[in-house]
């Protein structure tokens, strides 16, 4: 090989590893603690948590809305007045990515991707997308509204309306 | 308890009715000492009982969710398969066969929150072996840290960052049953390399990729060059790695349903110096991918650049292709698309008639979000006069999980 064929392998090599160094670090995959969610979301006086449990014929309709069994027994929620906070785990492609939804009088308010584990998929978070989701009801099991995909985070998405669709259902059983 | 708490009652009512038996400040203050201790005691077996609740619902939630190694581990996959009825117009190239054309399994493992395994085995044509007509291919193996929140290092063998199909080609994610020919004989798509590449986000929405890997080898096929793109994929086989290739890509999706990419390619020799007049090749590759409610849109332009004297003669230097795929959602379950497709991989000489068209009008139905069923019809278009031209219908069921 050359002389000069290795000092530009050496360079492109250089300009491949730069991202390396280049780039700040922070908590991998958490953007936000839950209980830092829920005292944003209640603005510091964070009240009782509660649960529903999932049995009988609301396990079914769960499965429904998630296109697969629930595993666990209950789920947790928050509630003061007319809002609600749910954080809840769903699986975009193979890891759970946990999502916090605020509901306010029947309709989100907003969601956010607490933690994201996927390799891909991760630009769900921005507020870019989860911004078509303000102010999205329920008309039977589904959202009032289409919600525009991001191109190679179809699972991620998905995991995302799921989670959505099941907190404004499970918000109509607490009030 | 609950007997005390009746004779204490008992005894209150009783001082109550009885004027003559009332008791004194003392004795009301001492008895109701004595409720409060009680109503605390039993305040305290309640929340035992709902902690010890707590701990066996959150044991049996664990149960339920994880099993041990179960949880680090994996497991999904996709698989496609094919009718094809075509009638070659300028020769007897018929092509009526069905085949289940992939068979794919994915593994992963995750290490630790910031490392991982994942895999991709597939069985293509569903009879491997010698004289056989399908091949196991290792699509997939790498190794993936995280850097940080931002940034991951990719190391092993991965998809080549470029295309609309090339990362992401389950079947239930695409229109039509086969890939689309511009990807297929240009890009090539699926491409795979072995080396090491670095992914992360720019800014909200702008991700980049950058990559060191293997190269192509279009002097691999049979014993002469053909240079034609797609026979150089050597596929990470007891590969060549004399020259290699740099790869880096932007992504911008910063827009709900608006995917905008760019890649472009350096390849140090496209034939690993094996044969003569061959320097080195640049592929520039651009998409947008557009979903706006029901309506959908794909487009693609990709090209290649090969220097040298030698694929000069053959028109092989340049290797171009573009197509353009609207789609309409017509319900949850059903989509409609046509594409119109254009590509020519001996470009760079217009003398030799070698470009292709192909249009393609089909439906997508969906019974299940990861399960589709494909009809579609295709119509091509050789230059060469002679050349294989295949029309007809190709159906399709596939799955991804």
């Amino acid at each position: 090989m050359s002389s000069v064929r290795l000092q530009l392998r050496y360079k492109l090599l250089l300009l491949v590893m730069l991202p390396m160094v280049a780039f700040s670090v922070s908590a991998r995959g958490v953007y936000q603690t839950d209980e830092a969610f829920l005292t944003e979301t209640f603005d510091g006086k964070v009240p009782k948590s509660s649960v529903i449990w999932i049995k009988g014929d609301l396990r079914k309709t769960v499965a429904d809305i998630l296109s697969h069994k629930y595993s666990g027994m209950r789920i947790r929620y928050w509630q003061q007045d007319e809002r609600s906070a749910w954080i809840l785990n769903e699986i975009g492609k193979e890891q759970p990515i946990t999502f916090g939804v605020v509901i306010d009088a029947g309709k989100i308010a907003h969601v956010k991707v607490l933690a994201f584990r996927e390799s891909r998929g991760g630009e769900i978070r921005y507020p870019a997308f989860t911004r078509q989701f303000t102010d999205a009801g329920l008309i039977g099991l589904e959202l009032d509204r289409h919600i525009d995909g991001v191109s190679g985070a179809t699972l991620s998405v998905w995991a995302m309306t799921a989670v959505t669709r099941l907190a404004l259902y499970l918000d109509t059983l607490t009030t | 308890m609950k007997f005390k708490r009746t004779l204490i009652a008992a005894s209150l009512m009783a001082a109550c009715t009885v004027a003559n038996a009332a008791p004194s400040n003392e004795e009301l203050y001492s008895m109701i000492q004595q409720l409060k201790a009680e109503n605390a005691a039993l305040k305290n077996q309640v929340d035992a009982s709902d902690e010890a609740v707590e701990a066996v619902v959150v044991q049996a939630e664990k149960m339920a969710t994880f099993s041990g190694v179960a949880d680090k581990v994996s497991i999904g996959g996709y698989g496609e398969l094919h009718y094809n009825n075509l009638d070659d117009q300028n020769g007897t190239a018929d092509s009526d066969k069905i085949d289940f054309h992939r068979f794919v399994l994915f593994f992963g493992y995750e290490f630790s929150d910031d490392l991982r395994f994942f895999s991709e085995l597939e069985l293509e044509h569903s009879l491997s072996g010698d004289g056989k007509p399908g091949e196991v291919e290792l699509e997939q193996a790498y190794i993936q840290y995280d850097m940080n929140g931002h940034n991951t290092v990719t190391g092993g063998l991965f998809l080549m960052p470029v295309g609309i199909l090339n990362e992401t080609h389950e079947p239930d994610t695409f229109y039509g049953t086969e890939r689309n020919p511009v990807e297929k004989n240009i890009i090539p798509t699926t491409w795979w390399e072995a080396g090491l590449m670095f992914s992360g986000d720019l800014a909200e929405g702008l991700r980049y990729d950058v990559a060191m890997t293997s190269g192509l080898d279009v002097s691999k096929k049979d014993t002469k060059s053909t240079f034609k793109i797609r026979d150089g994929r050597q596929k990470v086989a007891s590969a060549q790695a004399n020259d290699l290739a740099y790869t880096g890509r932007l992504k911008w999706t910063a827009i709900p349903g608006v995917e905008l990419a760019a890649t472009m390619q350096y390849q140090e020799n496209i034939t690993q110096g094996n044969v003569a007049g061959t320097e080195e090749a640049t592929l520039f590759e651009t998409h947008a991918v557009i979903q706006q409610g029901d309506f959908g849109l794909r487009a693609l332009y990709a090209t290649w650049d090969l220097e040298g004297d030698t694929p000069k003669l053959t028109g092989y230097d340049e290797q171009t292709g573009w197509y353009v795929e609207p789609s309409y959602r017509i319900s949850k379950h059903l989509g409609v698309f046509a594409r119109y497709s254009e590509w020519d991989n001996q470009a760079g000489m217009s003398s030799i008639k070698s470009e292709m068209e192909q249009i393609d009008l089909g439906v997508n139905w969906w019974p299940h979000k990861n399960v589709v069923v494909k009809v579609d019809y295709q119509i091509q278009d050789n230059e060469k006069a002679t050349g294989k031209e295949l029309d007809g219908m190709n159906i399709g069921v596939g799955y991804s999980f």
